[in-house]
Order: structure tokens, then C-alpha cells, then sequence
């Protein structure tokens, strides 16, 4: 490595620095230090079993998500988070406590919100004639467990049909205590999809009326939409040779 | 409170209630008590009117539903947690089977999240956009006839269901022309589509659109005046605005209590702001003004496939950057659809980068910036989203579906509550629900 103090960007030997080069930031796999930290991806080839042929077994990148932005957010994403902002001062409550951080990323607004406000958040954001986003397109998760302390993500997409205007709500919730609180009550469409978030990843939704599996049948053990669930399947003979199941084949790192 | 009750009395003829100067309420209460006839009925999963493997849970007095519940999950296949464990071009191939009478348009709001991920959206060739609006607008038919012919059918109305397989045949001959199969065609690739039109498809639409105008107002002329289908469908499976945006219903179901809402028009994509289309709504929030809306939106889709062939231009219809166009250049030999010889004799006779970069990018695939992004289209059915994970890996780390038909599946609840039991499957089938989408 030509950067010993910091070894996770190799400025490369072919002498472009992508922390340097501005037009590097479309770059697979973010350069940089800026963003949140997920996970780290070793080697490239996924072969972990074996000498390194390939001499990429050292490879060590980081793996990072957008970071927050800061203003101006640019189109109507900076009324959104003024009208929002306001609202909630005058609610009693201090925004700072309420918005983790906001990431504008590809053109999309995203508010990390503290999982014990997301129901006043919600309110707020259907109630507020400035605001009135009127349809949730229900919530989708995602399981980071690289992402410690927060592995759980909860996502909401809001539409604004007064407004035409889409937002993104994500609240994490931690391993130990998968504890997010439902919008059903704002939001009734939320009822199947919180269910659904439960059954595929163990999210509790504090407050749903009736919180139970919807796809998976109702005796099932384990969350299938996690991480460290595994895919399944069985290995398939094809003239003589076995083809792995997918979750059992060489992946790229 | 009234001194005296109604008080029953057993007779010859059955239970008589003697009212004297009682509260109608009561008497009401004191019949639904003694009434034995509450029931609570399994309908489904396998049964014909249930649009594939639906459970309806019902509860009835006589003929009256008092409650209605939805068992789902039947058709779990897990595509979702098979995306991650393939490429992102590969996605295509699972997501095409969700709502198997929408593929093209889960192909294309899946391609057009992996694009924003990418941020290549602005990269796509026109002709690749033209052909998606025009597969879409062509689904769009396809997927109203289903909902038209199957519905009628459940009516008892045959012919319907006859004219609307007749006539989604010819748009699944389109599809089998173009993409070689009448549904699965994962055609649509990040970037672009799988291959270009084949030769005369242009003509073969321009006929099908033609056909389709004659066709069309036959279904007019069966059932929109019909006494009968009136009587079936007017003022079934009522919901209003206020209910539709409470379920998160949007499509037909949301048009038919008055507020035209179409992400074609509002949140425009594949570059629909471009295309003369109306967006019709009713007001009637029942089953037979959906019915209407589906007619006439067939119609607007006819505008748009008219439009889309007028604007067809030669061109490429991949994005030119090679690390994420497919490389391959499919062609029609005796064996079906494979690599073209030329391809073949390139990679295979005079160029091993060509062969590298070949095999590396099929296998491997591409990497996809780390973030996420959320995609939606307007489906027959209504919104159909699509938030795409990225964690930088050739693989997607998480892909959710918000499908129409799961999310619009939840009002059946509000529809079929106090109706009659018969009137269930009317509202059920003005919701459209496909369950390869609702369980995905």
C-alpha cells in the first residue's frame, strides 16, 4: 500500500488517487471517508477457502452508504425540512432530538428519524397542510448487521398528492430490542405491511393491532428476509456434475 | 331504556317478536341473538372466483357479510430474498413473474431503480424508452382484459370472458413476436432491453391497434348499458376517497372516487410527460365505475402505442457504457433465441478481451454504487414501487416490491363488510388482485 496510514484506500498504482479525483465519486464502492460505515469486504473473488491465486486477497474496502447532507438540499426538499422542522417546534419538540440526519442522495429526500418520535413525525407529515403527505406506500426493511447498534432499517416512502412530492422516513432499531413503533393508526394501509416487515425480519411494531405473519405460515421459526437466514435449496445434478444451491455458490466480493 | 322489551314467542310459524313500545334497536339486538344462522365461511384458497389462491374469511348472517378477512401468503415464492443471491441483471428474470400478467411492468420500475442506482438514467436510448412505454401501455391491455373477461365470468357473464381472452390473445402474440414468450420475458434489462424489435413488429401493432378499435366498443355494447351487469356491479364494493388513501389504494380504485391520480402524469417516467393521454376518473367509488375507467384507460393505451410507433427511430437500445450493457448480441437461430454468430465467431475466433469481458460481466455482473432508491410506475393495478438496496456488491443487498394488488387487497375488507355474500366476489374483482403480487 503506498498509504500506510491509511490502508483502506490503496492509491492506486496506476496513478489516478480516487480520493482525490472528484469525477472517482461514481466509482464502485464510494472512496473516501465520508458516508456510514456498513460492512467491509475483504478479497474479491469470494474464494476464502484456499491460497490467494488470485493476488486480490488482500483487497479491504469499506463498504459505505450517503452520509447526512447538509443544506441546502436543493428543489423542495429544503420546504419539506423547514415546514417539517417548524411543525415540530411547535409540537415542544427540538428537531435536532427528532431527525438523526437527512441524506439527500440520487435525488432523493431521506429522514433518519429516533424510532420513539416516528409517530408524531408521521402525523405531522400527513396532518400539516404545508406538508400533507396523504399516501404511505408502507414500509419496507432492510438488515444491516454490519451496522452496529442499528441493524434493523425500517423504511417509509410518503407521497404528497397536494404537493406531488415523495419522501423517505428510515428508523433503525438494534438486534437486541427489534422494537419500532406502528403508524397504523396515521397510516391504515401500514397494517399488511408491517406485518409483512415482521414476518420477513422480526421488526415488532409496538401498537399494530394484530401483529402477525402474513406470508410465512403462522408456525414458522426464524425471520427469512435476514442476513444470516440462509436462501435454502438443494444442490442439482446435471450430467454428472452437482450445481451448488445459490446460496451455496462462489459469489463476488 | 323501555319498560317493555320485545318479547319472542314460538309459534307454528316460526319466532314471532311482539313489540309494545319497545326501541326498534332493541328488537334488532334481541333478532341478531337469537338468530342461529351466523356462519363463518372459507372461501378459497382454491376456489374459482378468488382470482388464484386468495382466502376469504367470512363471517355471515343469512345472506350478509359482517365481516371479511383476507388470507394470504399461498403463492410465497420468495422472489425477493432470490434477488439477493443473483445479479442485478438477473433480477429481471425473478421480478417478471411477480404479477404475472404485469411483467413489463415489474421489468421496468425494477430496471428503473437499478438505473437510478447507477445514475444512468439520463444514459437510456430514446428507442429503448419508446419500446418500454410501448410494452407497458400494451400490458397495460392485456392486464385490464384479464380483469375484465375474469370478472364478467364470475358474473356468470361468458361472452365477456370470451371477448376479453380473444382479444388479449392478439396483444400476447405481440409479446411473443417481440420478446419470444407470451409472459416471463425479462426483456427489459438495466439499461435498456434485452434485444431490439424484430422485423415487422411495427406493422403487426399498427394492426393490432386498429383490431382493438373495432373491438373495443363491443364490450361497450355487451355490458356497459346491460341491465343486468348494472345491477351487479353499481354501487358494489363502495369506497371513497377518504378510504382509498386510508388503505393506500391507488390505480383504477383510487380513479373511481373522483381524483385523478397517475404517476404517468404526476411523477413521470420512461418520458410519459411527452404523450398525449387523458386520465379518466368517475365518481360512482363502485365496482361498475372501475369497470368504465378500465374500458376507457384501454383506450388512452392505444393513444400512447399509436404515438410510441410514430416516434420509433433507429437506434441503439442499450446504454452505450460496455461495464453495464449486456454484451452479448442475441439473435433468432433454429434453436430459439441465443448469441448471435457474429458474437460468437468475435469473442470465440479474434478477441479474448472480448471473450474476458464477455464472461466477466455475465458472471460477475456490474457493481451498483452503495445507497438506495425507491422507483415506482403506474401499473393497471395501481402504484407499483420498487426500493432497491445497494451495498457497491454485483449483487442487489435488498429488494422490496410495494405491489398494487397487496396494498389495494386490504379495502376488501371495507368494500365487502355489510353486502351481500355474492357481491364479495364483484368487489374482489374490481380490486384486480393478482396473487403472484401480493405474495411475490
Amino acid at each position: 500500500m503506498s498509504n500506510p496510514d491509511n490502508g483502506t484506500h490503496g492509491a492506486g498504482a496506476n496513478g489516478v488517487n480516487p480520493d482525490q479525483d472528484l469525477n472517482a465519486q461514481n466509482l464502485p464502492g464510494q472512496r473516501g471517508d465520508h458516508g456510514e460505515v456498513i460492512g467491509v469486504r475483504r478479497g474479491m473473488f469470494g474464494a476464502n477457502n484456499g491460497g490467494d491465486t488470485s493476488g486480490y486477497g488482500g483487497l479491504v474496502r469499506t463498504v459505505r452508504l450517503p452520509g447526512a447532507t447538509s443544506r441546502p438540499y436543493g428543489g423542495y426538499f429544503d420546504e419539506v425540512a423547514d415546514e417539517l422542522e417548524g411543525a415540530l417546534d411547535e409540537q415542544g419538540l427540538v428537531p435536532e432530538n427528532v431527525i438523526e440526519k437527512t441524506v439527500v442522495d440520487r435525488g432523493e429526500l431521506t429522514f433518519h428519524i429516533e424510532r420513539e418520535f416516528l409517530p408524531v413525525v408521521a402525523k405531522t407529515l400527513r396532518d400539516d397542510p404545508a406538508l400533507r403527505f396523504e399516501l404511505c406506500t408502507g414500509v419496507s426493511a432492510v438488515h444491516f448487521p454490519g451496522d452496529k447498534g442499528r441493524e434493523l432499517h425500517a423504511v417509509y416512502h410518503l407521497r404528497s398528492l397536494t404537493h406531488t412530492r415523495l419522501i423517505r422516513l428510515e428508523v433503525s432499531a438494534p438486534d437486541a430490542d427489534p422494537h419500532i413503533p406502528s403508524i397504523v393508526s396515521v397510516y391504515p394501509t401500514n397494517d399488511w405491511h408491517e406485518r409483512e416487515v415482521y414476518d420477513f425480519f422480526g421488526l415488532i411494531f409496538d401498537g399494530h393491532p394484530a401483529l402477525t405473519r402474513i406470508m410465512m405460515p403462522d408456525d414458522w421459526q426464524g425471520f427469512p428476509q435476514r442476513k444470516d437466514y440462509p436462501l435454502g435449496g438443494i444442490p442439482v445434478e446435471y450430467k454428472g456434475a452437482q450445481i451448488p444451491a445459490p446460496d451455496q455458490r462462489r459469489s463476488y466480493t | 331504556m323501555t319498560t317493555s322489551p320485545a318479547t319472542p314467542r314460538e309459534t307454528t310459524e316460526g319466532t314471532v317478536y311482539t313489540v309494545t313500545g319497545g326501541d326498534w334497536d332493541e328488537v334488532v339486538e334481541a333478532a341478531a341473538k337469537a338468530d342461529d344462522e351466523r356462519i363463518v365461511v372459507n372461501m378459497g384458497p382454491q376456489h374459482p372466483s378468488t382470482h388464484g389462491v386468495l382466502r376469504l374469511i367470512l363471517e355471515i348472517d343469512g345472506e350478509t357479510v359482517t365481516e371479511a378477512r383476507c388470507g394470504i401468503g399461498y403463492l410465497h415464492t420468495g422472489i425477493e430474498k432470490n434477488l439477493e443471491y443473483r445479479t442485478w441483471t438477473q433480477g429481471t428474470t425473478f421480478v417478471t413473474r411477480m404479477d404475472y400478467l404485469t411483467p413489463f411492468f415489474n421489468e421496468t420500475a425494477y430496471c428503473l431503480a437499478v438505473e437510478k442506482l447507477l445514475g444512468i438514467e439520463d444514459d437510456i436510448p430514446d428507442r429503448a424508452s419508446i419500446i418500454r412505454v410501448m410494452l407497458m401501455e400494451l400490458n397495460r391491455l392485456s392486464s385490464h382484459l384479464v380483469c375484465i373477461a375474469t370478472g364478467g365470468m364470475e358474473l356468470g357473464a361468458t361472452t365477456i370472458m370470451i371477448y376479453g381472452f380473444r382479444d388479449r390473445e392478439l396483444v400476447l402474440d405481440i409479446y411473443e413476436l417481440i420478446t419470444g414468450l407470451r409472459m416471463n420475458h425479462a426483456y427489459v434489462r438495466p439499461g435498456g432491453l434485452a434485444q431490439d424489435l424484430p422485423p415487422g413488429t411495427v406493422d403487426q401493432v399498427r394492426a393490432f391497434v386498429k383490431k382493438m378499435r373495432k373491438n373495443l366498443p363491443e364490450y361497450d355494447k355487451l355490458a356497459t348499458g346491460n341491465p343486468v351487469f348494472k345491477g351487479r356491479m353499481q354501487g358494489i364494493g363502495h369506497l371513497d376517497l377518504a378510504g382509498c388513501l386510508a388503505t393506500g389504494a391507488t390505480g383504477p380504485v383510487l380513479r373511481s372516487a373522483g381524483l385523478p391520480h397517475d404517476l404517468r402524469k404526476s411523477n413521470p417516467y420512461c418520458g410519459y410527460e411527452t404523450y398525449d393521454f387523458e386520465v379518466p376518473t368517475t365518481d360512482t367509488c363502485d365496482a361498475y365505475g372501475r369497470f368504465l375507467l378500465r374500458l376507457e384507460e384501454m383506450r388512452q393505451s392505444l393513444r400512447i402505442i399509436e404515438q410510441c410507433l410514430d416516434r420509433l427511430e433507429p437506434g441503439p437500445v442499450m446504454v452505450g457504457d460496455k461495464k453495464i450493457a449486456w454484451p452479448a448480441q442475441l439473435a433468432l437461430g433454429p434453436d430459439g433465441l441465443g448469441n448471435s454468430l457474429d458474437h460468437i465467431k468475435k469473442i470465440m475466433g479474434t478477441s479474448m478481451e472480448a471473450l474476458i469481458h464477455h464472461f466477466k460481466l455475465v458472471t460477475e455482473g456490474f457493481r451498483v454504487p452503495p445507497g438506495q432508491a425507491y422507483t415506482a410506475v403506474e401499473s393497471p393495478k395501481g402504484e407499483l414501487g420498487v426500493h432497491a438496496v445497494s451495498d457497491g456488491g454485483t449483487r442487489p443487498y435488498r429488494v422490496h416490491f410495494r405491489d398494487p394488488s397487496f396494498t389495494n387487497l386490504q379495502a376488501m375488507a371495507a368494500m365487502c363488510e355489510g353486502g351481500q355474500v355474492a357481491d364479495v366476489i364483484v368487489a374482489v374483482a374490481s380490486i384486480d388482485p393478482v396473487m403472484g403480487g401480493v405474495d411475490r
